[in-house]
Order: structure tokens, then sequence, then C-alpha cells
């Protein structure tokens, strides 16, 4: 049976780990790598590294992050922030990332969808969408939640699947830094709408909102933060408890 | 022993030789056929869509040299589908080693899988020290149906082959090089095949 996944997330600032509070404030959590190798030791699925730096060293500190997480690392790991191109995907996905995940600049041109599933292939385009409620629709949003768009989450999610994404990783600005659960009713209607897998992304606090995600939003994955970092949930302990739930995951 | 990855562009072959190595062994990458036959072990990855993976093989005039292969030959995902004898993804012909056909997952299903599945009814070397129903790790929107040369079975829609076998050609739909200790396990059983 296909386990649900459990996805700690690293937000990447020039090389180091940080996690932000509803996306402002920065706080530093350690090396990326031996982060890395931590939480595949404890029972990680999967990893996404999300570079947060503007600098114009930025590429080759991400590419060179890359490769030593890849040297590293054997479990899979996605990598997102800033990539808007193929030549972007091509240099990550040459050092060793197995997935990109792309955000705004899909939002902009979204023909860039189409053109990384024709030459990588679907598998390894995540297509992230941050989104907020304003009222009562929910609209998608740029910038880690700061700039609104025109798109409303459902359609853009639809239009990004048809494009040829593999996986959406959706996250609840709402949610996002609450510790409070997550988005479990936009999440199951995204899963139900949709037949590419939904990653659950924004308001993990204790180990019952990992259970409510899988059963009630009917996720396929769980990314989390802070509550990983500042060890305030364990993957194993979290592990076990889902699977005393009934919840299908690798132990 | 030398190990050859086989280069052909298509495929997320870094992941594999860091694998290698973290196994205490080296590879090579390579797309020239003399190295390639002169290897111990050959692997012969795949990432992408299978026509134009098949493409590549076909401009780099390896499709004739693999078929060929006497020592212990590792496909792994879309390298595995490309020894089958035909993809429905892109109509695509493939070179024939394992005799069976890849098909797409039907619409019950999220398509592609991805994730962490359960290997079971194993039934090669490949898997000394392995128990049924341990994760493997797997991204794929196609799949080879169960078949004589099937040696693991995982189910999603449907069972299907997570590995095949014949003679001396392997197959792994999942990642070995992704799939933790486990998947460092069958690499290794691989890697000390004779």
């Amino acid at each position: 049976m296909l386990a649900k996944r459990i996805i700690p997330c690293l937000d990447i600032k020039d090389g180091r780990t940080v996690k932000g509070v509803n996306f402002i404030d920065l706080r530093d959590a350690g090396d990326p790598v031996e982060l890395a190798e931590i939480y595949s030791k404890e029972g990680a699925d999967e990893l996404v590294f999300l570079d947060i730096s503007a600098t114009e060293q930025k590429r080759k500190t991400l590419a060179e992050l890359v490769y030593r997480v890849a040297e590293k690392v054997n479990i899979p790991f996605t990598v997102g922030g800033g990539i808007s191109s193929i030549e972007d995907v091509d240099v990550l996905l040459q050092n060793g990332a197995d997935k990109v995940s792309i955000n705004s600049s899909a939002v902009k041109n979204p023909q860039l969808i189409n053109d990384l599933a024709a030459k990588f292939g679907s598998q390894c385009i995540v297509v992230a969408i941050d989104a907020k409620q304003i009222d009562g629709e929910w609209i998608v949003h740029l910038v880690g939640g700061k700039v609104p768009t025109e798109r409303k989450l459902f359609e853009w999610a639809k239009e990004v699947e048809e494009r040829g994404a593999g996986e959406i990783l959706f996250t609840s600005m709402d949610h996002d830094g609450t510790k409070d659960g997550f988005a479990n009713e936009a999440l199951a209607k995204l899963s139900t709408e949709l037949n590419i897998p939904i990653i659950a992304s924004g308001g993990a606090g204790k180990v019952h909102h990992f259970t409510d995600t899988f059963e009630k939003g009917k996720a396929d994955a769980a990314l989390a933060a802070s509550v990983f970092h500042f060890k305030e949930i364990g993957i194993g302990d979290l592990k076990n408890e889902l699977r005393d739930k009934g919840i299908p995951v690798r132990l | 022993m030398k190990i050859v990855i086989i280069n052909y562009g298509a495929g997320n072959i870094q992941s594999i030789k860091f694998a290698i190595e973290r196994l205490g062994y080296e590879a090579v990458l390579s797309e020239d056929a003399d190295e390639i036959k002169s290897a111990d072990k050959v692997i012969f990855p795949g990432v992408g869509e299978a026509s134009s993976a098949m493409k590549k093989l076909l401009e780099s005039g390896l499709e004739t040299v693999v078929p060929q292969l006497k020592q212990p030959v590792l496909g792994i995902c879309l390298g595995m589908q490309l020894m089958c004898n035909s993809s429905e993804e892109g109509n695509t012909k493939g070179l024939g080693i394992f005799d069976v056909n890849v098909v797409k997952f039907s619409n019950q299903v999220k398509v592609p899988q991805i994730g962490w599945n359960q290997i079971d009814n194993l039934k090669s070397h490949l898997f000394n020290n392995i128990s049924p129903k341990e994760h493997i790790y797997l991204v794929h929107s196609y799949y080879a149906p169960i078949c004589d040369e099937t040696i693991a079975e995982s189910e999603y829609d449907v069972k299907y082959s997570a590995a095949l076998q014949k003679n001396n050609f392997y197959g792994t739909q999942f990642h070995p090089e992704k799939s933790s200790k486990v998947g460092a396990q069958i690499l290794l059983n691989f890697l000390k095949m004779s």
C-alpha cells in the first residue's frame, strides 16, 4: 500500500536553514545537510529545500547545496525558490535533486509548467501554491503570501494539473505559522477534484493535525518545518502515532 | 570492480553514483560502448518521458549494445521500462529484453504514483536480506504488469511488477538509490552478484 508521506521543509538562506513565522521573522536552525541527514535517519519520507535567498550567487550556492545533499542523503528531495527557467531546473536535477518546485514563475508564466513537464517529465515538477481566503474565496498569493493575484485556488490548481504538474504543494497562508492544524477543507476539495498527489502545508502544531490532514484533508503527504526543527514533534513518534491510527506509513 | 552507469542523457545519474559511493564502491558514467561492455556491473538509469529517452538511447547508438551485455545489468525506473517490449507512453518500442508491455495506471488512482510503497513476493537474490512488505520509493505513471519475469510485486490500482529479471538483466521500477536502507541493501546485492 502506498504510504502517506511526512516531509520536513528546510527554508534556506545563503546556505543556512531558516524558518519564518508567518514568513516574516527568520530564525536560524542549523546546517541544511546535517539536518537533512538527521531527518532521513529519523524516518522522514522526503525533504523539501526552499531557497529564499536573493543574492547574485544564489544559483551557484543552491546547486552546490543540492550536490552536497544528494551526496549524503538516501531519500528523495525537492528544491524550490526562485526557479524560473528550463536551465535552472536542469542544473538542479543534474546536481542530484529529484524534483523541483515552482511557484511565482508558474503564475507569471503558466506555459513554464508545460515546458518543464515536456522536458523533464511531470514526475519531477511540483507546483507550489500559496493561498489565503479573502471574503470566503481562496485567492492565490505570491512573494511568500504578501501579494494577492487574480487567480482562484481551485481553478489554478486544475490548470496546473492540466499543464502537466506531477504534484501540488498547497500552503494555506491563513494556517501557516498558527500551529492550529492544516486547511483540511480546502485540501479535501483539491484532493477530490484533482488526480495528482497533494502535499498539505501550513498549520502543523500537534501530532493529531497530521492525522486530521490525512483523514479529513485527504492529503497524500504533509509538510512541516518548525515543529520538526525545534523538536516539538519527533518524526519517529509521529509515524508511530499515525500507524496506531490506521494510517499507512513507512516505519 | 568496474561499475558503469550508462550516461545517455536521461536520468538522475548523480544520485545513483552517490548511492554507489556510499556503499564504498566507485562508479563511472559512460556512453562509450567498449567501456560499458568491459564493466563488471552496468546500471541503466532513466527518468522522464519514454519516447524521448528512447530517442536519446537511439542517438547514442547503445540500443544494440545493452541487450547483448553479458554481465549483470540493472535498469532503474524508466530504464527498466525501456528494457520491456514496449511502452504506452509516447507509443514507444522498447529493447525487448523483458517480455512485457508497459501500460498506464487507470484514473481510479492518482497518477503519477509518488512515494513509498511495499514490495512483496520477492523471488530473486536481488532481494537477499530484504523482508517482504518493506517500503521502496517510486515515482511513475506507467507500469509493467505481472509476468513470468516478475521478481517483486507491488500494488497500486492493480498488482504490478516492482522488479523484473531475465538471465543477467534486472530491472526495478523503484529507485534503490532513493529508498533509504532498503534500497542501499538491494543495490549492494546487485553489486555483489557474480
